[in-house]
């Protein structure tokens, strides 16, 4: 029997059978759809975060004081030292020359108040290398001046909601803030900008960070962000950074160093992760079509059975039958899967279109993967229908019983 | 052409044997013209599904042209019976969804002859059987009359020698019926073989050669010849009832 013979059989079939053949469409045409809407909903959030870490330049590297290790004991746990990262170890880091900008961090929670209004917020003591390493660019006014490197002056930069909460609408530049129990001045206003790394830029108070020593009288520093230079090798920096740590903590590298691309290689190997556990779960769905397929073909050969009697009283051997109701399966789904492909793909570019900021697309793989998933469940399920139909006894089929 | 020889088959209806066909010998010639007749359960569709490749006896052994068919494979069983083979129904057994024209080009369909050539062959099948007019309607349009033309012109498209008619006048009126009969037994003169059941003995005795069955076996097997009465020959040896 030709191609072209079964395929005008089999669509002479499905006109008879619409409101059959409509929903096997759908449940194949959903199944596809879902698959393909869920692993871009997941490629979207991968690329969200790739996008978010791009933007900080990638050539940053993280300190970190303590070593994360197993000591045994306690499950794995950021290794505790008695040796804090102190001001003067970032300063000496400053020596290495692939190390282009260095932001040493002291980090807590601060009460702000202005007048009769309070926030609690979170503060940041650090110095001028910090906006340069973390992008940060101020709305009005200035960043921390070259002094606050060395000295514990009595200013800050506020972040954008935080001036919205203590000002509103009035001019903050020049204004005095309580920061804890002690007076600054307001220097500058970050610009508006979303979360970054987890940390809600918009709530931000940045302050000298020998200021911040003071108010939380500690010379321990909680971060120190290295930015290198273009071209620089991680792991060489890395090495001397360990070193120069070994000198001054008395051979102990009692660190921990990581760098933007393991954090972002690490997102990127969760949410590609998910993105296929969401799709197998989506996949699920074309079992579920599959099953109906097999429902449906094993109605349908039992009310054709005089047909399929016919066709073999006049030549259709076993195989010719199995192939008539195997292709019958694979057109559909066929047909289920570009319907689907096409749904999800305008679904795709509607949701891209209404929230842009959102990078929804579908992983390559997508697509490929549920069309063969579709095909596999429909070849599957409707193997035992051809089956039953390829082995009914003509004489019985025609006679019209069992 | 068709000879079988000691031919038993046995069905299993509610859990009790049987005998649909009992130590059957028959020998069919080329251009026979033979009708089967009996009672109803003596078997009767039994043996012409049977010479039809529909069915594989228990026992005995089928000659269809020299060639042993009762152990080959369901395949070429499929493929023999396409190429020799043609059958008339009693209920028609046309697909009520496709044109006549499509319903007669389904042999030809099944054995991968190209669309362009199928058409000649299906038109003269159709013009064959008075059908010319009728090509594109479906069965729901067409008489009885005219849907066992079409199942005929199925039937004889292609080319068999040995054409099964099972009741083939059973759920038409008389008219209709005559017409139908009229175009199997044409189709006979030109040199088609010709085996009818029927339970009608009008029709059965307008066959030359006619059997009758009884319990599945065949109890007499008579040829008349051209013009005259016929003469009657018991089976020696056959045990019916």
């Amino acid at each position: 029997m030709k191609l072209l013979d079964q395929l005008q059989f089999n669509r002479q079939l499905f006109a008879r059978h619409r409101v059959r053949t409509g929903l096997l469409l759908l449940a194949v045409g959903i199944g596809v759809a879902s698959v393909i809407m869920l692993s871009s909903l997941g490629e979207g959030a991968r690329r969200y975060v790739d996008r978010e870490f791009s933007a900080l330049g990638n050539m940053l590297l993280i300190m970190m004081p303590g070593r994360k290790e197993t000591t045994g004991g306690h499950p794995p746990l950021y290794g505790s030292t008695p040796r804090d990262l102190t001001l003067d170890d970032a300063r000496a880091l400053s020596r290495i020359p692939a190390i282009e900008a260095i932001a040493p961090v002291i980090a807590g929670t601060a009460l702000v108040s202005q007048q009769s209004r309070s926030r609690e917020a979170i503060l940041v003591g650090t110095t001028p290398e910090f906006f340069q390493v973390r992008q940060l660019n101020v709305a009005r006014g200035s960043a921390l001046p070259e002094r606050t490197n060395t000295d514990a002056m009595p200013v800050c930069v506020l972040g954008a909601k935080l001036k919205q909460e203590l000002f509103g609408s009035r001019r903050a530049i020049g204004e005095w803030v309580r920061v804890g129990d002690r007076r600054m001045r307001v220097i500058g206003v970050l610009e508006e900008r979303g979360e970054s790394l987890g940390m809600d830029l918009r709530d931000l108070v940045i302050v000298p960070v020998r200021t911040a020593e003071q108010i939380y009288n500690t010379q321990g520093l909680f971060r120190v962000l290295m930015e290198l230079s273009p071209g620089a090798d991680f792991r060489h920096v890395e090495e001397r950074v360990r070193e120069i740590i070994r000198d001054r903590h008395e051979g102990e590298d009692d660190v921990t160093i990581i760098s933007q691309d393991s954090v972002l290689a690490a997102f990127n190997n969760i949410l590609t992760t998910l993105t296929l556990a969401i799709a197998a779960i989506a996949a699920v769905s074309l079992l579920v079509a599959g099953i109906l397929i097999m429902n449906i073909s094993l109605i349908s050969v039992s009310q054709r059975r005089q047909e399929i009697g016919l066709l073999k009283a006049i030549g259709a051997s076993r195989r010719q039958v199995h192939q008539l109701f195997l292709g019958e399966s694979l057109i559909l789904v066929s047909t289920g899967c570009v319907c689907g492909i096409a749904f999800a793909w305008i679904s795709i570019s509607i949701v891209a279109r209404l929230w842009p900021s959102f990078p929804l697309a579908a992983p390559w793989w997508a697509v490929p993967a549920a069309v063969f998933t579709a095909l596999l469940s429909g070849l599957v399920f409707s193997l035992i229908p051809a089956r039953r139909a390829a082995s009914l006894d003509p004489v019985l089929a025609l006679r019209g019983s069992a | 052409m068709i000879e079988l020889k000691d031919l038993n088959k046995t069905y299993q209806v509610g859990g009790e044997p049987l005998r649909a066909l009992r130590e059957i010998n028959l020998t069919v010639d080329s251009g026979d013209y033979l009708s089967v007749m009996g009672p109803s359960g003596s078997g009767k569709s039994t043996l012409l599904n049977m010479i039809g490749l529909l069915d594989r006896p228990d026992s005995g052994s089928y000659l269809l042209d020299g060639v042993q068919t009762e152990n080959l494979k369901e395949e070429a069983r499929a493929r023999l019976r396409g190429e020799n083979i043609g059958f008339v129904f009693q209920a028609f057994h046309l697909i009520s969804r496709l044109t006549a024209y499509e319903n007669i080009e389904l042999p030809l369909m099944l054995s991968g002859v190209p669309i362009r050539s199928r058409r000649q062959q299906v038109n003269t099948v159709l013009e064959q059987v008075g059908l010319g007019n009728w090509a594109s309607h479906r069965p729901n349009q067409l008489s009885g009359g005219q849907l066992q033309r079409v199942a005929i012109a199925r039937a004889i498209l292609m080319k068999p020698r040995i054409l099964l008619a099972d009741e083939p006048t059973g759920n038409l009126d008389q008219t209709s019926g005559r017409d139908v009969l009229a175009v199997l037994e044409d189709l006979n003169r030109e040199g088609i073989t010709l085996m009818m059941v029927t339970h009608d003995a009008a029709l059965g005795e307008r066959a030359p050669r006619q059997i009758k069955m009884i319990d599945g076996a065949i109890v007499s097997d008579s040829r008349r010849e051209r013009g005259d009465r016929g003469e009657h020959r018991e089976i020696a040896g056959s045990t019916s009832v």
